[in-house]
């Protein structure tokens, strides 16, 4: 198994006609991933990629069965195509938009909490490059030749810097059960928390990376949830440590305006909770295969 | 985005907050006349910055008749102001705001913040008005209370009483502060804004409550929607550099080291600063060129890192997902062609087509530095800057 995301699952994506969108359409259907169809309203009817568009998600999810989605809709109507998947029975939503506003995750946030749990739609996102499952499916933007299936599960905010250290795994021959990236704004989907539940639980995952930064709760809160609750080795590395205070870093969220929001305060706190800390980003691949062989 | 304290107390008066009667001046003389308009015998003169700690720099003058006036403005306008959140550069006097002088009973501090723990706005507020949030939160911390407001119903009448009682404002004044909170949690909501600060809300020694002081900042992601709040915006109080990286869809941050950084992706342009740092040297900025990287967009990004003057050696670090070695390659070669860069410059290039990418670099006649990992690019790029350092010469683009 890995988590949220498997070789049956079957996706739509929203927004499949833009540019960026067919794209990855095709990407991800070379990649084998079970891309059904499409959402764009006023386009129902088309084709892109060989897969139906539809004019809502409801009718995608009626006649396709789609569980998944990924959604490409611009900022400004992205939270609306995140809550017309949460109604439509999307369990799982990815969503790699840049600059949505941060109230209207908070809407979307709020709303998602509508639904009972069993049948709450789970959120990665937004800002991200996705979710992949090494040889079985990707639901993002991310270089796939990097990741090598295997029992690494990476979670972490940042797409460039998840790739640093994808390759740096495979560098030694180490694959990835699932890489799951959260984004880099304030207001997101699924904390570090909520993922690190996930691959606690998930057989194929031996060991947890957790790439952070700068900036919000989510470290520290991760980290109180790791002492209690994680078996697993948990290797992590914080990016920031030269970031100045008060100043956003490319990242909406990357922001350190709180006491316990720097690196160092990061790399202090996870340390505290067992956690392995790369101090150099060049050296994550090298702790994880230092830790698995110690495991 | 932030904006001047003028500027949000206006806003904030149309939503019901009360604020002093003031007036804006751009030059002394304009100030004397705006105080004799707005009446009275003490007015308060205050530099608009774009930052706190204005008080403590010299930045608000309490001012007795015309030629105090004259005076405190005088040593205003035109002068970079230096307060512990401008940096060492300061920001620039263009903007001074006279205020009739309120007789103060008491000073309370007050916050509406994007909570990221709760994930919803939260009010933060203290009966230590007039001192930093950090100071209180330091020295103290039970002085603070908090509400958190439910995003579908909004902020309620009893979270704002509750919270005046717990500041101990007087009955009679209870009112006045749930006009208070509920106006700034509506500018909150409708206009998009990621914080605001009153510091200090103050009661007057005649029952009023009023907000003497007055920040905001906007989320630049919504301004699409709020054109008379982007309207807002002063260019004057942002780092030239910043603001035209922004203007050409760059994210680049100053500092005060001498390695410049163009790098892809957020969180891998931080991590390239820390292994610069680690490496023995200092960044000179953190600059994301972002995904589908142009050969124009990269010789943007040579001209921007290369305005700072204090940048010795530049290093570029793309892992291409979405981005292509190659197109990054030219667009390397083709800024250092067209830019003239005379400072060493060491690439690194990872995924998506590096074979070809290399090969363009290695191909090119240019002095580039080529490293194979982001260790190595670091170490060269910190080698390179002290090598340059102990020859005290710089590396000609045709050497």
């Amino acid at each position: 198994m890995s988590i949220l995301l498997d070789r049956d699952t079957k996706v739509i994506v929203q927004g499949i006609t833009g540019k960026m969108a067919r794209f990855h359409t095709k990407d991800m259907l070379q990649y084998g991933t079970k891309v059904v169809g499409g959402v764009v309203p006023g386009k129902g009817g088309d084709t892109v990629e060989g897969v139906p568009v539809f004019d809502t998600v409801e009718e995608a999810v009626e006649n396709t069965g789609a569980e998944a989605s990924l959604v490409f809709v611009p900022p400004p109507f992205a939270a609306d195509g995140i809550m017309e998947a949460a109604d439509a029975g999307i369990q799982y939503c990815v969503c790699i938009t840049d600059g949505i506003p941060a109230q209207d995750m908070i809407r979307v946030k709020r709303y998602m909490y509508r639904y009972p749990k069993e049948r709450r739609m789970i959120l990665t996102g937004p800002n991200c490059a996705g979710t992949i499952s090494p040889g079985k499916a990707m639901l993002g933007i991310m270089p796939y030749h990097i990741y090598l299936p295997g029992n690494v599960g990476i979670v972490g905010r940042s797409g460039t810097l998840g790739y640093e250290a994808a390759a740096q795994l495979k560098e030694r021959g180490i694959g990835v059960s699932t890489s799951v990236g959260i984004g880099g704004d304030p207001i997101n989907g699924s904390s570090f928390r909520d993922i690190l539940e996930r691959f606690e639980q998930d057989e194929d995952t031996h060991i947890i990376a957790m790439i952070g930064e700068i900036g919000g709760p989510q470290e520290a809160e991760a980290a109180d949830y790791i002492r209690d609750h994680i078996t697993k080795p948990v290797v992590a590395y914080v990016a920031g440590l030269t970031a100045p205070k008060g100043r956003t870093m490319g990242h909406a969220g990357a922001i350190i305006s709180a006491f316990g929001e720097s690196a160092s305060e990061k790399v202090e706190i996870l340390s505290a909770a067992g956690v392995t800390v790369a101090e150099n980003p060049a050296v994550i691949g090298a702790t994880i295969a230092k830790v698995m062989e110690a495991a | 985005m932030d904006i001047h304290e003028y500027q949000a107390k206006e806003v904030l008066g149309n939503f019901g907050v009360a604020v002093p009667d003031g007036a804006l001046a751009y030059s002394p003389e304009q100030a004397t006349y705006r105080a004799r308009e707005l009446g009275g015998d003490r007015w308060v003169v205050k530099a608009q910055i774009h930052a706190g700690g204005r008080g403590k720099a010299g930045g608000v003058k309490v001012c007795e008749s015309d030629v105090e006036i004259q005076e405190a403005t005088e040593g205003m306008f035109g002068q970079k102001m230096v307060t512990h959140q401008t940096g060492p550069e300061g920001k620039g006097i263009y903007r001074v705001y006279v205020e009739a002088a309120v007789p103060i009973d008491r000073e309370i501090y007050l916050g509406f913040v994007l909570d990221r723990s709760s994930q919803r706005v939260m009010i933060v507020a203290s009966a230590e008005g007039g001192m930093e949030i950090e100071e209180i939160s330091a020295e103290k911390p039970d002085s603070i209370v908090r509400a958190i407001v439910e995003p579908a119903v909004g902020l309620r009448e009893f979270q704002c009483r509750q919270l005046a009682f717990k500041l101990g404002i007087a009955p009679a004044l209870v009112q006045q502060m749930v006009r208070t909170l509920q106006g700034c949690y509506r500018a909150f909501t409708e206009l998009d804004v990621t914080m605001v600060e009153i510091n200090p809300l103050v009661i007057t020694s005649d029952n009023r409550v009023i907000a003497l002081d007055a920040k905001m900042t906007f989320d630049d992601n919504a301004l699409f929607r709020h054109p008379h709040v982007a309207e807002l915006r002063d260019k004057s109080q942002e780092d030239p550099r910043e603001s035209r990286a922004a203007d050409r869809g760059l994210s680049y941050v100053g500092l005060d080291g001498n390695i410049g950084c163009i790098v892809n992706g957020a969180g891998l342009a931080m991590a390239t600063m820390d292994t610069i740092k680690l490496a023995g040297g200092e960044p000179a900025n953190f600059l994301d060129i972002g995904g589908g990287a142009t050969p124009e967009r990269v010789a943007k990004a040579f001209r921007l890192v290369l305005s700072d003057k204090n940048v010795q050696a530049i290093l570029v670090n793309i892992f291409a997902g979405i981005n292509r070695c190659d197109w990054v390659a030219e667009g390397v070669v083709q800024a250092m062609k067209e830019v003239g860069v005379e400072v060493p410059v060491i690439v690194r290039l990872a995924g998506t087509n590096v074979e070809a990418g290399q090969k363009i670099l290695a191909q090119s006649g240019l002095p580039i530095i080529r490293a194979a990992t982001l260790n190595e690019a670091a170490e060269r790029a910190v080698g390179a800057w002290q090598n340059d350092l102990a020859q005290g010469t710089k590396l000609g683009v045709a050497s």
